[in-house]
């Protein structure tokens, strides 16, 4: 392929530019719009089907409902969750401002399910509180998105693209003003100058291989490769918990969602190899991952969902939702086995590790209006450090930072863009297209990604990551190496540069944090103790802009809003008196 | 450097007799890009092995051309 020079570009202009139009992002698209910002959205894929939601969702698993469960709660319960280690306020946003958020996508037409006195039918799944709510036609929820953000009102201040993908963010002066990309259909190079940019690409869900081998049977959607991550890095932004892996219970091989939150409220648990169950609860937590990996290692293993015990009709029902909506494709793959329901439990594994917030909470830091600790640039989704955030978190966070964006917008100047800078990026993206005999992209990640099992799965030691460490030191010269004939092989490219980059952060951030915690996503077999008087902190991250290298800062865990039942804070640092300074949502006032 | 061709059994079939000269759907939705049309026969085909058996190709495919089956990996 021809490659462009760095002055033949398209370049484009907007208020407020959106990565990613995936759940966070078409909701931060119609709020900065709303709010009078011209918006564009920069997807690699196409908004219609992108993302976690590509076929939708089957449904809520953290919505506050008033009459149902408190903000306080649903604080505490999270709090808990993530071993004290949280920024509260930014919990407490999607705690308050979920419900309006659910009446926001009712109003648009998503169906949230009611129970026979028209209430939201809410079930409990996490330790305490009721938080799941079924969506009945889960399906439809991002082409009711879609729908919204080309209808005529939206139309004319939000410019969708699909195929383009950013692989850098612009800063001047530290403050973010645009990005740099290219289309992966035509190769094409792009330049977008920006009042302020949201970052909301998803989750690192390639970094670990599954055990499968094949490069794209993530839990995640494997488009989300930790583009996102490794733009908010470049581009000087902290990023938190990054050694608090995403590592996920799911239907052995097919590695999707098995899934209890569906099952639970129908009968339907887990159990490990003798029929007996061997947690106390199916909320997805590092503790609850612990307790599947020693079954499944045990002479109790393998673990699986049973549901056999329950009525043709119940199980109907299940296969219902679980073969139609999120991911419809599980039907076919327990087709292809010979596997039913009814006369046999389903077999569960574990899945390879990933980076994400949305289910565990790693991820970038904000505050609780979505913004980084880079100027005008903002973070919201799976990537963004909201513990436990989900879908509900990802649609609140989206629309913070839509508001916020188009606000820090208005008054934003638009400065010449970095030229060096931009000539960075570019050799980021064509340098493959000049060496088309390298190494290809698959041969290349299989490498990587098997170095990130080999090193930094959990149970971690220092001597481990130190060699994952050296190993994804040492893919900087295969990757420099690649070779690529098509854009759509310097996608791919760019993202394995986006995956090593995660693999290092990872990896050099298990090393730091000298304790274990978190129960499976961050147990270091040579320091099993939590050690609360060095580590009840968060451990942050960043470029070193002096010497290119990552650097670590401990930030602490600021006071509690929400009183914590049974959990005394090792710091002693007293709750402070009332969430001030977080404004209320409606429902909640 | 050497190179192999080597062969690979992709997931996603299409029914070239069902699918449509002229559209393009599938090959629009597919979150990983791995569709495309065929320039000889005009119908669309799997370009690359990289699929998230998500299914929005055969969801949007207006003739029911298109098969999603399990990577062979996972099978
Ligand atoms: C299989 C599965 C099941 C789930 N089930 C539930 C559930 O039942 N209930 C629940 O509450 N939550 C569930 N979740 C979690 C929830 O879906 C996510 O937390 C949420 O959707 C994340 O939203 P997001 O916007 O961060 O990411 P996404 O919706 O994945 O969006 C990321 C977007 O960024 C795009 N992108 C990535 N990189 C680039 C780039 N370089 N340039 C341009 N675009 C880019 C992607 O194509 C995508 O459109 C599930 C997640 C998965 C994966
Ligand atoms: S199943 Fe998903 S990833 Fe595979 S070809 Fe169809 S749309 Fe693309
Ligand atoms: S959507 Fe169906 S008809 Fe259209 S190109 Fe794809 S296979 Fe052919």
């Amino acid at each position: 392929m021809q490659i462009p020079e760095v002055s033949d570009r398209r370049h484009l202009e907007c208020d407020v530019l959106v990565v990613g139009g995936g759940t966070a992002g078409t909701m931060a698209a119609l709020t900065a719009a709303s709010n009078g910002a011209s918006v564009l959205i920069m997807e690699k894929a196409h908004v219609r089907h992108s993302g976690a939601l590509a076929m939708g969702m089957d449904g809520v698993n953290n919505a506050v409902v008033p009459g149902k469960a408190t903000p306080e709660d649903y604080v505490a319960d999270i709090t808990v969750a993530n071993d004290g280690i949280v920024n509260q306020r930014t919990i407490y946003q999607t705690a308050t401002r979920g419900f309006e958020m659910v009446q926001r996508l009712e109003s648009y037409g998503v169906k949230f399910e009611k129970d026979e006195h028209d209430e939201y039918a809410v079930r409990k799944v996490h330790r305490s509180g009721s938080y799941v709510l079924p969506m009945p036609e889960g399906k439809e929820v991002k082409k009711v998105l879609y729908r919204e953000l080309r209808s005529r009102n939206v139309r004319s201040h939000v410019t969708m693209t699909n195929r383009l993908m950013p692989v850098r963010i612009l800063t001047v002066d530290g403050r973010a003003v645009g990005a740099v990309g290219f289309d992966t259909r035509t190769g094409e190079f792009v330049t977008v100058s920006a009042g302020a940019v949201i970052l909301a690409a998803g989750a690192a869900g390639r970094l670990g291989l599954p055990a499968s081998g094949y490069l794209y049977g993530t839990y995640e959607n494997p488009t989300n490769a930790g583009d996102g991550y490794a733009m908010a890095y470049h581009a000087g932004a902290e990023l938190s918990g990054i050694e608090c892996f995403q590592i996920n219970p799911l239907i052995k091989d097919y590695n999707g969602p098995a899934c209890a939150y569906v099952a639970n409220p129908f009968g339907g648990y887990q159990v490990n190899g003798e029929g007996n169950r061997f947690v106390d609860c199916d909320y997805w937590s590092g503790q609850m991952m612990a307790e599947v990996k020693r079954e499944l290692e045990s002479s109790r293993g393998p673990i699986y969902l049973k549901l056999s015990h329950l009525p043709d009709a119940t199980i109907s029902e299940i296969e219902g939702i679980l073969h139609t909506t999120e991911r419809p494709t599980r039907g076919t793959f327990h087709e292809g086995r010979g596997t039913n329901y009814r006369d046999r439990d389903i077999e569960m594994h574990i899945s390879e590790i990933g980076l994400c917030s949305g289910h565990s909470a790693s991820g970038v830091w904000v505050d609780e209006h979505a913004r980084t600790t880079v100027p005008g640039l903002y973070a919201a989704g799976d990537m963004a450090l909201v513990p436990h955030n989900y879908m509900i978190g990802a649609f609140v966070y989206g629309d913070i930072a839509g508001e916020d964006a188009a606000t820090f917008a208005r008054s934003a100047s638009h400065p010449e863009l970095p030229e060096d800078q931009i000539e960075a990026a570019h050799e980021l993206i064509y340098r493959p297209a000049s060496n088309p005999d390298g190494p290809p992209q698959p041969q290349v990640e299989y490498k990587l990604r098997r170095f990130v099992n080999d090193y930094l799965q959990p149970p971690k030691t220092e001597r481990y990551l130190s060699l994952g460490v050296e190993a994804f030191e040492r893919m900087r010269t295969d990757i420099a190496q690649m070779g690529a004939r098509t854009p759509h092989e310097l996608m791919r490219c760019a993202e394995v540069s986006f995956i090593r980059d995660c693999a290092e952060m990872a990896a050099r951030s298990s090393l730091e944090r000298t304790e274990s915690r978190w129960g499976l996503y961050h147990a270091r077999d040579d320091i099993p103790q939590q050690d609360d008087a060095s580590w009840f902190c968060h451990l942050n991250l960043s470029k070193d802009p002096a010497t290119a290298g990552m650097t670590f800062a401990r930030r602490p865990v600021a006071p509690y809003i929400v009183p914590v039942p049974g959990f005394v804070r090792p710091d002693g640092v007293p709750d402070a008196l009332a969430p001030q300074g977080v404004e209320l949502a409606e429902a909640w006032r | 450097m050497a190179h192999a061709t080597s062969r690979s059994d992709v997931p996603v079939v299409i029914d070239e007799e069902k699918c449509i000269d002229g559209c393009t759907l599938c090959v629009d939705m597919c979150p990983l890009d791995s569709l495309a049309i065929n320039p000889d026969s005009g119908k669309a085909y799997m370009h690359v092995d990289e699929c998230w058996y998500c299914g929005p190709c055969a969801a949007r495919c207006p003739v029911d051309a298109v098969t999603v089956n399990i990577p062979y990996l996972l099978r």
